[in-house]
């Protein structure tokens, strides 16, 4: 546990530490949404990484974050500090609710069935347009602030993101290292087992799931709130994709494994905007080449990289 | 200690178990033995509420058991070890056995007593503690079962539910495995009920026995009457078997 810590330390400098070095411009955009998708990616890695359920609908708890935040705060005037939490609970009930049912089922069947649910969340966006303003969007949302400090620009906005990313991070290395994490991975591993074991898997799953999407939608208020601006493209199909891939290629089943992923899925379009339309093709070559080469993620296949090299050198200063 | 009544229990519409009734006296060893598919695993998941029963009834030491789920009927003292081992695998040998215990985390206190319990279960299977961080997954397949043992004894049960423990094993691991089980019985007084295939080895360790052919109880007895029946000897000890051309 000493060394989750010290990990968990080491991570928290870097990460208060960065503006230091990458102060001001574009890239501080940049990293405030790495901050969120971090966020993100570690819910989602919970649920599907750790208790091995997947969702394709993550997206939409992430949106119903944004909107509730959004309409709460700009159109009745709500206090965001107060927006937030309640849109967090009514997500973690919706979540709840639906989840019994849904996470009855399994694999291929479980993948559909939130794959529906995300659809259906982004077609009531789209729809309800006196509420959420449509397809284009809702304006005119607050930024955080505390006293007089109004979280208004990149630098500020990144030590707000982060304050609350970190304390995700740390509450979710805390509960993989606990009693509830170890239940979680054995429902992964054999949910017969597990139940044998005295753990309720059902109820396990449900719970798993709903935190996931409270935490989730945290990430989505905070969005609204930096952004100042909705609109349902951000919420699609396409972007549980997107959450999905962090997970995956950062790795499964680890906490900094999401970090990296969302790092890497988050400055990557930045780097190929050079590319131009290429870089569509670029990005979909690494996709494929990391699940067949380090299928493990870049959290364990980065490491084992390291030493091959070594050993390599190693070979070549000897011959 | 243990009674079932006329257990019906269904796998949608196949009918699995077909009136059965067997009870288990407080620490006797009682095996159930029969071919592939004749129901023995079903009657543990019936017991351990994974499959529960359709119709009948479940005594655990006078209470009804029958309706609960599976985390209900661990808290009673009824442990499972599944077939197969169905260790997890991506853990380690330490996290397997702590989740065994994991309906007993409630206070620091319970911290210590587990410790003391997973000493317990090192002491049975010394091979387990060598390797207590290592992943459970690499580990041999009688070392596996060791710990799929072990971590059932970590839930404090005081009948334990033992599906096929000698199953693809080597004969001197089952041997090591079958003396724990007597031990278990003998210093802790555990109640055991053992599933097998391995017929000849369960009679011997166990009390009394029962026979089960395509979901219903066709003959049981005390071990040493069911090694001598000619029936069980032809079908399941493989003795005085004719080939055809014998006949």
């Amino acid at each position: 546990m000493r060394r989750e810590l010290l990990k968990f330390l080491f991570f928290a400098v870097l990460i208060l530490a960065a503006p230091l070095v990458f102060s001001g411009g574009y890239l501080m955009n940049v990293l405030v949404f790495v901050g969120i998708n971090t966020m993100l990616a570690v819910a989602l890695n919970l649920l599907l990484g750790y208790a091995g359920q997947i969702s394709l609908g993550h997206a939409g708890f992430f949106g119903i974050g944004a909107y509730l935040s959004g309409i709460l705060t700009a159109t009745y005037g709500w206090n965001a500090w107060l927006a937030m939490p309640l849109a967090a609970l009514v997500v973690g009930t919706l979540a709840g609710l639906i989840g019994f049912p849904i996470l009855k089922l399994k694999g291929h069947y479980l993948a559909m069935a939130t794959l529906g649910l995300g659809i259906i969340i982004y077609i009531v966006f789209n729809e309800t347009v006196d509420l959420t303003g449509g397809p284009s969007g809702l304006s005119g949302i607050p930024n955080l602030s505390i006293g007089s400090l109004v979280f208004d620009n990149d630098f500020k906005n990144y030590y707000l993101i982060w304050t609350f990313g970190l304390a995700v991070v740390l509450f979710c290395v805390n509960l993989a290292g606990s009693r509830v994490g170890r239940a979680l991975r054995a429902v992964n591993d054999s949910e017969v087992a597990a139940r044998v074991m005295g753990v309720n898997a059902r109820i396990l799953k449900v719970q798993v799931f709903a935190l996931s999407a409270v935490i989730s939608s945290l990430a989505g208020s905070l969005y609204a709130h930096t952004m100042t601006f909705v609109s349902p493209a951000s919420f699609g199909f396409n972007f549980s994709v997107e959450l999905l891939t962090m997970v995956v290629i950062g790795g499964l089943g680890s906490v900094y494994g999401s970090f990296l992923g969302a790092a890497l899925l988050t400055l990557l379009p930045e780097l190929l905007r050079g590319a131009q339309d290429y870089d569509i093709i670029i990005y979909g070559g690494l996709l494929m080449s990391m699940v067949m080469f380090m299928p493990g993620g870049l959290v364990r296949g980065l490491p084992e990289l390291f030493r091959r090299v070594a050993r390599r050198r190693e070979g070549a200063g000897n011959a | 200690m243990l009674r079932l009544k006329n257990i019906n229990t269904y796998y949608g519409k196949v009918h699995a178990l077909k009136n059965v009734s067997l009870h288990l006296g407080e620490g006797e060893i009682v095996t159930l033995i029969g071919a592939n598919g004749a129901g023995k695993t079903t009657i543990l998941n019936t017991i351990s509420g994974v499959t529960p029963a359709g119709s009948g009834e479940v005594l655990f030491r006078k209470e009804p058991v029958t309706a609960l789920t599976s985390d209900k009927i661990v808290k009673y003292g009824i442990s499972q070890v599944p077939e197969g081992r169905q260790v997890f695998k991506p853990l380690s040998v330490e996290d397997n056995l702590e989740l065994g215990a994991y309906l007993r985390y409630r206070s620091r206190e319970d911290r210590a007593v587990i410790r003391r319990d997973m000493t317990q279960v090192f002491a049975l299977f010394p091979r387990l503690e060598e390797r207590r961080r290592q992943l459970a997954g690499t580990m041999s397949g009688g070392e596996q079962q060791m710990l799929a043992i072990g971590r059932a004894l970590m839930a404090n049960p005081r009948l334990l539910l033992l599906d096929e423990p000698s199953m693809g094993l080597a004969p001197m691991v089952v041997q090591e495995i079958f003396r724990v089980l007597e031990r278990l019985r003998r210093e802790n007084g555990v109640t055991i009920l053992l599933v097998e295939q391995n017929a000849k080895a369960a009679l011997k360790l166990a009390d009394r026995g029962y026979v089960l052919e395509t979901g219903k109880i066709i003959l049981e007895g005390p071990s040493a009457e069911l090694l001598e029946n000619a029936e069980v000897k032809r079908a399941y000890l493989g003795k005085d078997k004719k080939e055809i051309w014998e006949r």
